[in-house]
């Protein structure tokens, strides 16, 4: 690639919360990272100056061949209804389908990428009976089935990236896009369903400030308790597939610093869990979706032994929403 | 001179998807109809679900208003159970809300509407360089300025939220976030530094003399000895460009009343329509005739319906046409302010009208009361207290969550049977604004605002209807959802 890389920001079926949440990026702030380190942001709805016709001027030219484009970044579902028409979506302005404009696109730039589990697998748009027949760049929830075929490859041999989340953390979204702007990232790069591993090599349990109660299966019983999520309250945070708790959002928080459960939104087919989200079911007491990689034998001793080892530390701290039994024999209570 | 008609759009800069039909005669624009050409479903996706899963998906339905769709589905569900959160999780819902808000009009302000200024339909303008060299879209001073003050002061949300947007901290009982007083010293310190900023950067004088600002000459008047703002270089900019003419409504106003405080609210709900009128929601009613939806023309959000066309025969838009008592409201913080009786916006409404300029002013002179009241709030929450209170779901039961985002009056509807979501109607802040036509033909708040605007060169190149679209400070994903 050319010393600077240039990128088209593309926006369908979705929230715009990946876009506004890219631009909380700290140290340095959004627009100082991408200068910084080659990538130059030809047209993004929420910061770009060219609007009406100055951007369909900039389609025809990536489609003419005239003007090369090396990243193309689509955030938001495609939506495919009514009856495949794709006319729930029409880009502004004209009367073309904008899963046309996608796929013609798609096929002029040098990387796809789908930011957000919306663009990657359907994501929240395609909850429910799916109204607007929303899927994926190249998948539809966890099959191959989007509106690109599951051969599809980018002109260097890549399939979409799919940087997952919902919404995406800004620096998956920076990192991802300045490896690839280096010609840095390859198919290794990426896990079974090509979302960097920068990020899902590690699980959102990996940090949680809630490990202790987890230990010992000292359990919240109510949103704002102290203790741990999984086995009342629906957090997914043992199998799911990012790493929150160790990155951090918006200075100091995640999911389970904010006191409610992981939901699993980096995963396809999260918006549909077959339960409500703040439950978590169960078979016998024991929650159906137990930890990744562990045996459930395994699971049913080792949490019975932790329930009979809990300290009273844990099991006061669990169900209050502050601290009440301090750690260590002198100062065992507070309040 | 014949008529011509012209679509324009993708427009950029709003957030998410809009096209606008013109007709054009004698270089002056007859009619517009606005068109939101994306239709994703939500209400549909919400049937028959949990209530309690209406938290995870109405704050997807918009990444920027994402906390206003936590507080009106968490409101609407606290409506149904008949509960009030813990005084401590409603200061926090305050401040979470007023964090999205404030942030929210920070990015309008620097990074939506004032690039505007600084394109290149405007280089003969004596202000021009300095402008564009301050607002231009990306490159100019400001931008990246107000990037990092607006992403350190959602630090906030990482905080008292887990992260921002799409959080699951806003419950109907409260905030699932108890607050240490480490964390309050923490969070006062990121409220005084967006005040530093605001202070320093955008307004160069003190909050506090801001908002007591009266009348359209205590305004001209701060405008020349605050040369230095940026809000003087809107003020100077807007002078010029006579922007207090321009996008103009009827001057009818909505404000469902935002941030509880006891029993009151820091900005009073009701109704301005040549003086002030008590609200009842009940005299909502949303309008199909001109939507690609079938169903009754017009009912109330508890008993409407989104059933789409999927030929797209009638209509023009997939946005309903939401009226009060029959009328077409305008929402936003100029609406708020109206209703809330701040003297300055009364006295520009009075003046001017609802225009581009009154719009912006509305919203600046927000940001500034906005800070003062999160330091109190702040100051109020008590730590060791309850921040949610337990709750359970009923079998039958309906209840309303209505709010203010930063572009207006949100309302979530919801209807319980047999502990499920029977029934979810959504009427956004811009489902108001840019409502397409209703049964009686009467526009919308910008088809209105649009009729008069004087095509310069040529229709692409008119700023004006780029002013005027983006002054409502509109959100159209929240608009159809």
């Amino acid at each position: 690639m050319s010393n600077m890389a240039n990128l088209i920001w593309l926006q369908s079926g979705g929230c715009g919360g990946c876009s506004m949440s890219l631009l909380n990026a700290q140290s340095p702030n959004l627009l100082q990272s991408f200068k910084q380190n080659g990538i130059e942001l030809l047209w993004h709805p929420s910061l770009s100056e060219a609007c009406g016709r100055e951007f369909l001027d900039l389609i025809e030219q990536i489609e003419s061949g005239e003007l090369g484009l090396d990243l193309l970044c689509l955030e938001g579902s495609i939506m495919r209804g009514p009856n495949g028409t794709g006319k729930f979506h029409l880009l502004g302005g004209t009367e073309r389908p904008m899963m046309n404009v996608i796929a013609s696109l798609s096929s002029h730039a040098r990387h796809t990428v789908a930011v957000g589990s919306c663009a990657a697998f359907g994501g929240i748009t395609m909850a429910g009976n799916n109204p607007g027949d929303a899927c994926g760049l190249q998948f539809s929830g966890k099959e191959y089935g989007g509106l690109l075929s599951e051969n599809w490859r980018d002109s260097t041999g890549l399939p979409i990236i799919n940087i997952a989340g919902c919404p995406t953390h800004p620096n998956w979204v920076i990192e991802t896009l300045i490896q690839i702007a280096n010609n840095n990232l390859t198919r290794e790069n990426l896990d079974e369903y090509q979302r960097p591993l920068s990020y899902t090599s590690q699980l959102v349990h990996h940090g949680c400030p809630r490990n202790e109660y987890y230990e010992y299966k000292a359990s919240a019983e109510k949103p704002s308790d102290l203790g741990c999520l999984m086995e009342h309250l629906g957090c997914l945070g043992t199998q799911a597939r990012a790493d929150c708790n160790t990155r951090l959002w918006n200075g100091e928080g995640s999911c389970l610093r904010g006191g409610y459960a992981c939901i699993n939104c980096t995963a396809p087919e999260f918006e549909e869990p077959g339960h409500t989200f703040a439950n978590t079911p169960k078979i016998a007491g024991i929650p159906i979706g137990l930890p990744t990689d562990m045996p459930k034998a395994w699971f049913v001793a080792l949490a019975s032994l932790a329930k009979a080892a809990t300290p009273k530390r844990l099991k006061s701290n669990a169900t209050s929403d502050h601290i009440r039994a301090l750690p260590g024999e002198k100062h065992k209570h507070r309040i | 001179m014949s008529t011509e008609r012209r679509i324009l759009g993708p427009f950029n800069r709003v957030e998410g998807d809009l096209d606008i039909k013109v007709e054009v005669l004698d270089n002056r624009v007859q009619r517009a109809w606005v068109n939101a050409p994306l239709f994703r479903g939500f209400e549909q996706i919400l049937s028959d679900k949990d209530p309690r899963d209406a938290l995870v998906y109405t704050p997807r339905i918009c990444g920027i208003c994402s906390v206003s769709q936590s507080v009106a589905a968490a409101t609407a569900i606290a409506n149904a159970q008949g509960i009030s959160p813990a005084p401590n999780g409603l200061l926090a819902t305050n401040l979470i809300l007023a964090t999205e808000n404030l942030a929210d009009h920070l990015s309008h302000f620097y990074l939506f509407f004032m690039p505007d200024f600084a394109r290149s339909g405007y280089q003969h303008k004596p202000w021009f360089e300095s402008i564009a060299d301050r607002f231009r879209a990306q490159q100019g001073s400001a931008a990246h300025q107000a990037l990092e003050a607006r992403s350190e002061f959602l630090n906030l949300t990482g905080i008292l939220a887990g992260k921002w947007p799409h959080s699951l901290a806003i419950q109907p009982g409260g905030t699932t976030r108890s607050i240490q007083e480490n964390e309050l010293i923490r969070m006062l310190s990121i409220i005084r530094s967006m005040r530093y900023f605001l202070e320093s950067v955008t307004f160069s004088d003190s909050l506090e003399a801001l908002s007591c600002l009266q009348t359209q000459g205590d305004l001209e008047n701060w405008q020349a000895t605050h040369s230095n703002s940026d809000f003087a270089r809107f003020l100077n900019v807007a002078k010029d460009l006579q922007l207090s003419h321009l996008g103009r409504t009827q001057n009818r106003f909505l404000s469902y009343g935002a941030y509880p405080m006891g029993e009151t609210t820091l900005f009073p709900a009701g109704i301005w329509d040549n003086g002030p009128e008590m609200l009842d929601q009940q005299n909502i009613l949303e309008d199909v005739s001109s939507s690609w939806l079938t169903g009754a023309i017009s009912e109330h959000p508890y008993k409407g319906s989104t059933v789409i066309d999927e030929q797209m025969r009638n209509g023009y838009s997939w946005c309903k046409a939401p009226r009060y008592d029959g009328r077409v409201l305008e929402v936003g913080a100029l609406a708020r302010q109206m209703v809330a009786g701040h003297p300055l916006i009364r006295d520009l409404v009075n003046h001017n009208g609802a225009s581009v300029y009154t719009r912006v002013v509305a919203r600046l002179l927000e940001i500034a009361l906005l800070i003062p009241q999160m330091e109190q709030w702040l100051a109020q929450i008590k730590t060791g207290d309850a921040f949610c209170e337990s709750q359970t779901i009923p079998d039958e039961a309906q209840g309303a969550g209505l709010v203010e985002a930063a572009r207006g009056s949100l309302g979530h509807w919801l209807v319980i049977k047999k502990g499920r979501i029977f029934n979810y109607q959504i009427v956004a802040p811009t489902t108001w604004n840019f409502s397409p036509r209703d049964h009686q033909d009467q526009a919308g708040a910008l088809e209105q605002a649009l009729v008069g605007i004087e095509i310069v060169d040529n229709i692409e190149n008119t700023l004006s209807i780029q002013h005027v679209i983006r002054s409502f400070d509109p959100c159209m994903v929240c608009t159809v959802h």
